[in-house]
């Protein structure tokens, strides 16, 4: 995955609590393969698209917020289905890191796969910021996964905890698998101990 | 109604306090959720990190995006056998002897093909649209026995909390996870916390396990749960069948708990016994007493506790757009003006305006469109039964659509004659998958139809662009067809 350590770009405000992946990606798009040209347009698509396919005024079709390449969001953003395609999409329309005061679990997982920075800042401060940025539309947010602080568009820095390993391999933009690899041995002597502890649950029957 | 809170500051996805050392021995009181993870635990990072071994990997249509990226690696599943493939997602539920081809949608056959090539392409067992035993992966591995209890089980699936209800640990992925489980059979994850939801005393006439849940994440709030997992203990969960059970913990992920789990206990061996996967002879006696040592011990600790009394839940309904915009039946439409904060009365604003409802209205004074009774949340037998218990009591007004949750709940419905009482009483009988509930398979709503759903997720647009869902139990589903409006099944006189 694509490497981050820095971003500064312009942010856009996203002021819907709980805000569901079904939202981030409407279902009948989970079966776009991610090689489709135009991924981007799944982003939210109920709300930035009519029916005719023209654009609505939804805040991502508006100048200069669709150059986002950064979100501020509310509490438990990303929550409810697994759907990684929720962040493809984000991805794909350019975002690089959701600032919210709380993610759904797995969209968190999911996001951090995939090269896009999840940072936790505490909900006032969110709230500021995503104020902030409908009043002065085009305002930049800087996040920096070295140092570990996000400076939003009112020129106040805050500090926030990603966890070490997630940090390193977001930095790194390393792949899990090839990480896990080097614990093949370990796996193979494992795996070989516990089955042959719970032997009834991995019989072939049926 | 009970506010969205935030059980602990907010600091990542996963996490917790340092917990001892896996596989040393561990003198300390655990809980059933230590039990199972402490036994998977291949190794832990000074950070924090446990590499897992995944016992079972369930997975569905949609796990194309792993596939493509494993194929682009030229990566290989490792464990075949421990990896069970379902279509379930685009499994057309109308004219189910035409195969994929009872789809008019070229992308949904496609999907449906792509799912049966992958899994010839990687020796997995795949439970197509042709199988006997075909279904919902929340469904069919309870019912053959696949999942057992003490098992580490993961899906790329966000129910698959579901599995927990016989007391393993389960939860779901996304693709990227689902593809390291399949390469590697193993996952790393830093440990949740634990929360304990004890339901006190049994539920009252008319209630099921749906109601409960409902009710629970009423109270703690479709967020309350992120970063743990819960266990659901006490008499009212104790007092719930396996299906009741499964209920409850499938709808975990809408309080944003990956996991939720119940202790195993004679029900559930009992459910599980001559299950075609379970074990047999010997291999049962050891598994059973291997069970019995499950649940948490007596002085465990957990790191956050809530108490329900179950005397308190009434027949619940959604109102809103998010599974904590719940209420009883006999309430009224919530007045965003009493909200407890600004957000919340923003988020109760949003909601109504596309529910189309008026604060104070009458819950069931709402009128009808469209009634689905399924899903991975309430599309097994005893969900039926109960819907066909209050179906023989009238006639549905409006389109009603039953869709089981596997072929064996199908056969097993038609044996007991649900399928004619439902048929009698108006009602469509259908063929297993997911249909309505995420609306992907063709089978969906129409703009501003309102739906009674006995589905997961009342999400914007979740059952068709424009469609309003109210997601309520199996027999308060049944009489919202009878009523052609939300109705309180206690007054039809039927229980769940």
């Amino acid at each position: 995955m694509e490497p981050f350590t820095t971003l500064r770009a312009i942010a856009a405000p996203i002021d819907i609590t709980n805000l569901d992946t079904n939202q981030l990606c409407p279902t009948r798009f989970n079966k776009i393969p991610l090689t489709d040209p135009d991924y981007q347009r799944i982003l939210f698509n109920n709300q930035r698209y009519r029916n005719d396919g023209t654009l609505t005024d939804f805040i991502l079709n508006q100048p200069p917020y669709r150059d986002a390449r950064v979100l501020v969001g509310d509490d438990n953003f990303g929550c409810g289905s697994s759907r990684e395609s929720a962040v493809y999409a984000l991805v794909a329309f350019g975002i690089r890191a959701v600032v919210a005061p709380g993610f759904g679990d797995i969209f968190f997982s999911n996001c951090t796969k995939n090269g896009l920075l999840p940072v936790v800042v505490e909900n006032d401060v969110c709230a500021r910021w995503r104020a902030a940025l409908h009043e002065a539309p085009g305002l930049e947010l800087y996040v920096d996964l070295e140092a570990l602080c996000v400076t939003g568009p009112d020129g106040e820095t805050h500090t926030f905890s990603v966890h070490p390993t997630i940090r390193e391999r977001m930095l790194a933009g390393l792949d899990d698998v090839g990480i896990t690899r080097e614990f093949d041995d370990q796996i193979a002597a494992f795996e070989q101990t516990h089955q042959a502890s719970m032997p009834w649950a991995f019989r072939s029957s049926g | 109604m009970a506010r969205a809170r935030r059980l602990v500051p907010e600091c990542g996805p996963i996490r917790g306090p340092s917990p001892p050392p896996s596989g040393t021995l561990v003198s300390r009181p655990r809980t059933l959720f230590d039990k199972i993870w402490d036994r998977h635990a291949i190794t832990e990072t000074a950070a924090g990190d446990t590499l897992l071994y995944v016992d079972r990997c369930y997975i569905h249509e949609g796990v194309r995006h792993a596939f493509d990226r494993m194929q682009m690696n030229g990566e290989s599943v490792r464990c075949p056998s421990q990896v069970f493939a379902f279509s379930d997602h685009y499994a057309p539920t109308h004219q189910r002897h035409l195969g994929a081809a009872a789809s008019n949608d070229p992308a949904i056959r496609g999907m449906l093909e792509l799912a049966d090539a992958n899994a010839n392409r990687y020796g997995i067992r795949h439970y197509g649209l042709d199988d006997p035993n075909q279904g919902i992966l929340h469904v069919v591995p309870p019912e053959l026995g696949i999942t057992q209890p003490g098992l580490l089980i993961v899906g790329a699936d966000s129910h698959t909390s579901t599995h927990g209800a016989l007391g393993a640990l389960a939860f779901g992925l996304g693709a990227s996870e689902t593809r390291h489980v399949m390469t590697t059979q193993t996952l790393w994850q830093r440990r949740p916390r634990n929360l304990r939801i004890t339901v006190n005393g049994q539920l009252p006439f008319g209630c099921t396990g749906k109601d409960l849940v409902l009710a629970i994440i009423a109270r703690i709030g479709a967020g309350g749960g992120v970063g743990y997992a819960i266990e659901y203990a006490g008499e009212g969960v104790r007092s719930l069948s396996m299906e009741g059970r499964m209920t409850v913990c499938n709808m975990s992920i809408e309080a944003g708990a990956r996991a939720g789990m119940m202790a195993p206990d004679d029900t559930t061996f009992d459910y599980v016994r001559g299950k075609p996967h379970a074990p047999r002879g010997d291999d049962w006696d050891a598994a059973v007493a291997f069970w019995r040592e499950l649940p948490s011990d007596p002085d465990a600790r957990f790191d956050h506790e809530v108490f329900i009394a179950a005397a308190e839940v009434a027949p619940m309904v959604t109102w809103g757009t998010s599974p904590e915009h719940a209420c009883s039946i006999d309430d009224r439409v919530p007045d965003p003006a009493a909200a407890d904060s600004a957000r919340q009365r923003a988020d109760h604003e949003v909601a109504l305006e596309y529910m189309d409802l008026k604060p104070g209205q009458r819950l069931t004074d709402v009128p009808i469109d469209r009634v689905f009774i399924g899903s991975c949340t309430n599309g097994r037998i005893e969900d039926l039964r109960a819907a066909a218990r209050v179906a023989e009591r009238g006639r549905a007004r409006i389109t009603a659509w039953v869709v089981p949750g596997s072929m064996e709940v199908k056969r097993q419905a038609e044996a007991e004659g649900l399928h004619r009482v439902f048929e009698a009483a108006g009602f469509e009988w259908r063929a297993p998958g997911c249909s309505l509930c995420t609306a992907i398979n063709g089978d969906e709503i129409a703009p501003g139809e309102r739906c009674a759903s006995t589905s997961n997720r009342n999400f914007q647009g979740r059952q068709g662009k424009g469609g309003r869902t109210h997601l309520v139990s199996p027999s308060m589903a049944a009489a919202a067809a009878i009523a052609g409006r939300l109705a309180d099944v206690r007054e039809l006189g039927g229980n769940g």
